[in-house]
């Protein structure tokens, strides 16, 4: 649901929508130029993305060039704000045996009783034509809100991104072809754990994180951690239908207190933070459109995960588009 | 320290917003080239005009690029074509750029189409017959008459939305009519020896032109609106082209040249480099007029070659 004239540039969305933050994020699944999400988006604003209820209100500035600040208010909540107060159960695979984010489960949802317990996003974006041929778009996005990390305190979680989508279509491109474009994305999240005593689950008979010399369940205490990382990928659609694609994916974070302990968790070992490791990625593919409404899609992954082997994949995509769809913004 | 930044911003935006109200001009936003040159042959001096779509890229097919939006946003009218060629990039666009004047049903909100009989309008709608425009074939104004009802149109919006010189707009628009009327019996006469003449197009794009001087444009390259060509349709062209002796085949600059040339080595066809859009072939940059004078020109000069060709390559009896 969205308003046609407000004055003065203003607009505003309300409804389910992905929330303004980097270029991904706002791009439908069948938008990308890959199989899979970027790991620094999937890992710092969760698989599924931000896409939350709520209201958005954008202001088209009166710049020259293009320039338009979006402020977005959603729930925080499900698996549309993972980093948020989504808790640690996301999807149901998060089983008891693994070890959630920071090592603590999260179990600290204070429920929404201020303005500041919703999930805020803001984002703005320039755009100018370099050429007839070819335009760029750059954006910076924020995202504040609580998460529920731990049992104890008041943690939240800040994201900031910076974004760059150029393209160059051919003056004399037929059904968008040939075109080429090159997409980068930057994140970085600093996220507070909230404090956690093991002690409690151990009582009840549960797996616990436990002190590898003494064997005593773990007391976390509250810290903030930096986890960051990037992608940039090329497209070239270089004859009608077919696309070449190459992307370069890295994220890693900065090591917390609380990973430097060595601690056991249901008798094993635990080494650094699975979830937080540093890992990179290199994916070619190759996509063919049979038509408008399918794709075919070919990809390749090197996936490095540091202290782990590497991992090669072969990914096979096939879409197809069923019934009205509206086109897409730039 | 905020306060300040914050400050000075609101004085750059009112300094900047305060100099716009100054452009007495009208601003008009047209999404293809053809529609623009009218724009610009009825508004002349009074109006600026921005064309979204480049005269040589396919208008099917246009980024919805972020500048455009912001020409929407600013726009006292938006001149399109209203038949569907845009409508897939076009409405989002207009979604996001928040400007009641040139909302549809505004008066700003000019479409060209209005009064125009369109030609094809399917009776049914089915993907399976390519990408079919519902309203009728949108390439209407290869028919110079639809011309004159367009720049008509045009002179009707721009008078309402600029009071102060609507007489210079009718008088733009009788000079341009009385130009046009010139200039069709000029090119009625120049295509009349080739009456009744077949001709290949990569795109059903020329239903307007071909009635209007009595020409066959109905083989393309394409085998439906929007399909690429396939090897048996290809095929199957350069059959109809030996049968009827079809020695023409019109592209336009976005279109897939080496299916014409390999259609145009097989049948000894001759390619004529056409476009729709003013611009699209270099030397039609001027205006919708040059712009036909072109086409006819250079539609008849291949078809004056190929006639002479098969004459005298013609077996004696």
């Amino acid at each position: 649901m969205e308003t046609l004239h407000l004055p003065a540039g203003l607009q505003i969305r309300a409804g389910q929508f992905y929330s303004p933050f980097g270029r991904i994020n706002g791009q439908h699944l069948h938008q990308w130029g890959f199989v899979d999400a970027p790991l620094v988006v999937a890992r710092l604003l969760g698989p599924d993305g931000l896409r939350n209820p709520g209201a958005r209100l954008s202001w088209l500035l009166p710049t020259p060039f293009y320039s338009e600040l979006f402020v977005a208010v959603q729930n925080s909540r499900g698996d549309g704000a993972v980093p948020f107060r989504a808790g640690g159960h996301v999807h149901g695979h998060e089983a008891e045996e693994t070890l959630p984010l920071g090592f603590r489960p999260a179990e600290n949802d204070r429920g929404i009783s201020a303005w500041n317990d919703l999930l805020w996003t803001a984002r703005y974006a320039v755009s100018t034509d370099l050429t007839d041929q070819q335009t760029l778009l750059l954006g910076t996005s924020a995202a504040f809100d609580p998460n529920a990390s731990g049992a104890e305190g008041q943690p939240d979680t800040q994201i900031y991104g910076i974004d760059l989508f150029w393209k160059w279509k051919s003056p004399r491109a037929h059904a968008g072809f040939p075109f080429v474009s090159f997409q980068a994305e930057g994140l970085v999240r600093r996220y507070q754990l909230g404090a956690f005593d093991w002690a409690e689950p151990a009582e009840h008979g549960q797996h616990f994180l436990a002190d590898a010399l003494t064997g005593q369940p773990a007391f976390l205490p509250q810290e903030t951690v930096t986890d960051y990382g990037f992608y940039t990928q090329l497209l070239y659609g270089f004859r009608p239908r077919w696309v070449a694609g190459l992307r370069f994916d890295y994220v890693a974070g900065s090591r917390g207190d609380y990973e430097k302990t060595d601690w056991t968790f249901d008798g094993e070992p635990v080494g650094r933070d699975l979830l937080r490791r540093q890992r990179w990625r290199l994916s070619p593919n190759l996509t063919w459109y049979p038509s408008e409404y399918s794709k075919l899609r070919l990809q390749y992954n090197y996936d490095k995960r540091k202290d782990i082997d590497d991992d090669h994949s072969i990914w096979f995509q096939f879409e197809l588009s069923l019934g009205a769809h509206a086109a897409h913004s730039f | 320290m905020p306060r300040s930044v914050l400050q000075w911003l609101c004085l750059a935006l009112l300094l900047f917003s305060s100099t716009l109200p100054l452009q007495a001009r009208l601003k008009v936003v047209a999404t293809t080239a053809d529609l623009a040159a009218l724009a610009r042959a009825v508004g002349g001096p009074h109006v600026d005009v921005l064309t979204l779509a480049r005269p040589t890229e396919d208008p099917h097919f246009v980024d919805p690029r972020p500048s455009y939006l912001v020409r929407l946003s600013r726009a006292d009218a938006l001149v399109h074509g209203g038949a569907g060629l845009e409508s897939a990039w076009l409405t989002p666009l207009l979604q996001q750029a928040r400007n009641a004047r040139i909302l549809p049903a505004a008066k700003g909100n000019v479409a060209c189409c209005e009064g125009v009989t369109l030609l094809e309008k399917p009776e049914r709608l089915d993907r399976a017959h390519g990408d079919v425009h519902p309203a009728g074939n949108p390439h209407y104004l290869t028919d110079p008459e639809n011309a004159r009802i367009v720049v008509h149109h045009l002179a009707d919006v721009l008078a309402e939305l600029d009071p102060a010189h609507a007489a210079d707009y009718r008088a733009n628009e009788q000079a341009f009519l009385a130009a046009l009327d010139q200039r069709l019996a000029r090119w009625q006469a120049r295509l009349r020896p080739f009456a009744g003449a077949r001709l290949v197009a990569y795109h059903n794009a020329w239903p307007y032109f071909a009635r209007r001087f009595g020409l066959r444009i109905d083989l393309f390259l394409e085998p439906k609106p929007g399909i690429p060509p396939s090897a048996a349709h290809l095929a199957s062209v350069i059959a109809e082209m030996k049968k009827d002796g079809v020695r023409v085949i019109l592209l336009d600059p976005y279109q897939d040249r080496r299916t014409a040339e390999t259609v145009a080595r097989a049948t000894g066809a001759r390619i004529v480099p056409v476009s729709q859009y003013p611009g699209g072939v270099k030397g039609t940059e001027a205006g919708y007029l040059e712009l036909m004078d072109y086409l006819v020109e250079a539609i008849a000069a291949a078809l004056e070659a190929s006639t002479s060709r098969s004459e005298t390559s013609a077996p004696s009896p």
